[in-house]
């Protein structure tokens, strides 16, 4: 099998599904010859040309509105925002008009488009360029939301998002570009709110999205030194949850731990304790344990920085704390 | 259902005429919106209309011009003022009066209402009841025509007041750029809900903001609807011929409050009563055209059956299961 980097993974599916289909195309500020603010697009322009990948002025409510208007007129946008928190500028169009043109006609109406964007904290970045908002997008009826950890996950979702006839907010993190990974030799789509069980384990279930993916397989490893056997869950899809296997999982357990980079208040992580709670109560052996950052906008300070995100070291704590051994 | 490949069959009703045929047809469909949205503000005032209900009396000129100058396949956003672009763009009054009532027939199934008007059929994208949130949506439309190499023309309607917010500016911008197929209908009633021009509006002429984007931009009476017609089809023309977008200034004037039941206290009573006595569009046709009385007694009785055939019609209309509001969230 070949390998790829996240990076790659990413473009390799916006190639493809661009050599496949006239309709797909992509729009943002620097992905034409900058290749992108990461490097996402690089290349592309050369292939494809100035038509397709859409250098744009920086327009966030214009450049998803437009991606709107084309989706409903039938193509199949890419649409780039490339800072997470600069999604908060095209918020009334992202929550008012894609994720509601199809209800608010009864159904007449698709919006088969795609928002790439990306963010995370490390690099030290500051409170306006590495926040983890998927939580706000998980809250609307009508979008879809989805956050792969692995190159593999990557190619395979957003070919998948760019297919789906709904608006897709696809989140990349940003530490996770340079992850290598094998990957099919064809491109192979992965459907959309169908997790993975990214680690087999015994005693304790760990849901982690994203970087926290990585992180809670580094925690899983130093348990095992303890004799604790972690499962790693990636829902991979944050809407539509994968409630089923999550379920399955926890019950084999017994015990559940969220793990998201965002902040832990009010977050993802809470729904899914909500749930586990509602659909597996008498199987829990501890509370849910809940691992995310602290209650604070993202300070610049490295120091403070990495006192303020979650890392492997918490999520062991965690796990520790749901088995009783701390 | 996709707008992307039938293009929508010429609607018999639709076909030029020469001269005052055209003018009498156009008087005929202003005259239709007019009786439709008196009969909204009655039958709200009686309490059987639920939601947020705004008439465009007065402005009915524009919808009908603008429309009637559209191409099979072109398509429209509309505003929360949405009732006549609908009707004018060809959907049927009983649908538009059904989807008021929130029953099935209505051309939004009930989901949407009065602020949500759509019929993708007849190149409706929807009514928008955000200031100025449909443009952007727009210029997309354009660009998927421009990208297919379709000769379609999508069209933005909103208000003087949606001149002041982010995406009329980011989407004018981001059209005249790409030189996208579209107009930017702006209906300048001169009021942004109650607030007068001059409490929002630094600027008087509004064609100096289009021209700030280098877009070509056209002012035209919103009241005489030849005008408008004749402005859009050139409008139109420039768009279609790949010269950019364009931006129609209408000027215009709303005859009745913001909502159905504003009791108007931002604006003096004797500065409607004027611009009803001489700038009422309908009246101005009229008088241009001559009509007989018996000639607009009938037309008039006509407008007046179809409006209130429409309330009958909608009033038997079905209502939809509550459970049915689990349905159309995802595609």
């Amino acid at each position: 099998m070949p390998e790829l980097s996240y990076r790659e993974a990413v473009r390799d599916a916006m190639s493809e599904a661009m050599r496949r289909d006239e309709d797909v195309f992509i729009m943002r500020e620097d992905i034409a010859e900058m290749g992108g603010s990461m490097g996402v697009t690089q290349g592309m322009l050369d292939e494809f040309g100035p038509e397709r990948v859409r250098n744009s002025p920086i327009s966030e409510m214009a450049i998803v509105g437009a991606g709107i208007g084309a989706a409903v007129a039938g193509m199949r946008p890419i649409v780039e925002i490339m800072y997470q928190d600069f999604t908060t500028l095209a918020m009334e169009q992202i929550v008012n008009q894609a994720a509601k043109h199809r209800y608010m006609s009864g159904g007449q109406i698709k919006v088969p488009l795609t928002i790439r964007t990306q963010g995370g904290a490390g690099w030290s970045p500051g409170a306006q360029h590495a926040q983890q908002l998927e939580a706000w997008f998980v809250h609307v009826p009508g979008l879809k939301v989805v956050f792969p950890s692995t190159p593999e996950d990557a190619r395979g979702l957003l070919w998948s998002s760019i297919y789906d006839d709904n608006p897709v907010l696809f989140f990349e993190h940003r530490t996770l570009y340079g992850l290598k990974g094998e990957v099919p030799k064809e491109l192979e789509p992965i459907e959309i709110g169908k997790a993975r069980i990214h680690r087999e384990g015994e005693d304790v279930t760990v849901v982690a999205t994203g970087r926290l993916v990585h992180e809670a397989v580094a925690a899983a490893e130093e348990a095992e030194k303890d004799g604790i056997s972690v499962e790693i869950f990636d829902p991979r899809t944050l809407q539509p949850l994968d409630e089923e296997p999550l379920i399955a999982s926890v019950k084999k357990t017994n015990r559940c731990v969220v793990a998201h980079e965002a902040v832990t208040r009010m977050g993802w992580g809470a729904e899914v304790a909500a749930l586990v709670q509602e659909k597996a109560f008498d199987y829990l052996d501890a509370p849910v344990g809940r691992v995310g950052a602290k209650f604070t906008p993202l300070p610049f300070a490295p120091v403070m920085e990495e006192f303020v995100i979650p890392h492997a070291k918490d999520v062991l704590a965690a796990v520790k704390r749901a088995v009783g051994k701390e | 259902m996709s707008i992307r490949c039938p293009r929508v069959a010429r609607l018999e009703e639709r076909e030029q005429v020469a001269g005052s045929e055209r003018l009498k047809d156009f008087l005929r469909e202003m005259l239709l919106i007019r009786r439709f949205e008196e009969k909204v503000e009655e039958r709200f005032r009686a309490g059987e209309l639920p939601g947020f209900l705004h008439v465009a009396i007065g402005q009915e000129a524009v919808a009908v011009g603008v429309c009637r100058a559209l191409e099979d396949g072109d398509v429209i956003a509309s505003t929360h003022r949405a009732h006549g672009h609908t009707l004018a763009k060809g959907t049927h009054p009983n649908e538009v009066m059904a989807e008021l009532y929130g029953k099935v027939e209505g051309c939004s199934h009930g989901y949407g209402g009065s602020m949500h008007l759509y019929d993708v059929e007849r190149g409706n994208l929807g009514a928008n009841a955000v200031v100025g949130g449909g443009l952007p949506a727009i210029v997309g439309a354009a660009l998927a025509f421009q990208l297919r190499r379709e000769p379609r023309v999508a069209v933005a309607f909103f208000g003087d007041g949606a001149t002041n917010i982010g995406t009329f500016h980011e989407a004018l911008n981001l059209a005249q750029l790409w030189k996208v197929p579209a107009l930017f209908v702006c209906e300048n009633n001169h009021y942004a809900e109650s607030t007068p021009s001059k409490q929002q509006l630094p600027i008087e002429d509004l064609t100096k903001r289009a021209e700030a984007y280098g877009m070509t931009a056209v002012r035209v009476d919103g009241q005489d609807v030849e005008a408008v017609f004749k402005t859009t089809q050139k409008a139109l023309k420039h768009a279609r011929d790949g010269e950019g977008p364009v931006f129609v200034l209408a000027e215009t004037y709303r005859l009745t409050g913001h909502y159905v039941g504003d009791p108007q206290v931002y604006r003096p009573k004797e500065e409607v009563r004027e611009v009803r006595q001489k700038q009422d569009p309908i009246t101005k046709l009229r008088e241009k055209l001559e009509l007989s009385d018996e000639e607009w007694e009938e037309m008039d009785a006509e407008a007046t059956k179809l409006a209130q055939d429409s309330v009958e019609f909608a009033k038997q209309g079905t209502d939809p299961k509550p459970e049915d509001a689990l349905k159309n969230v995802y595609a």
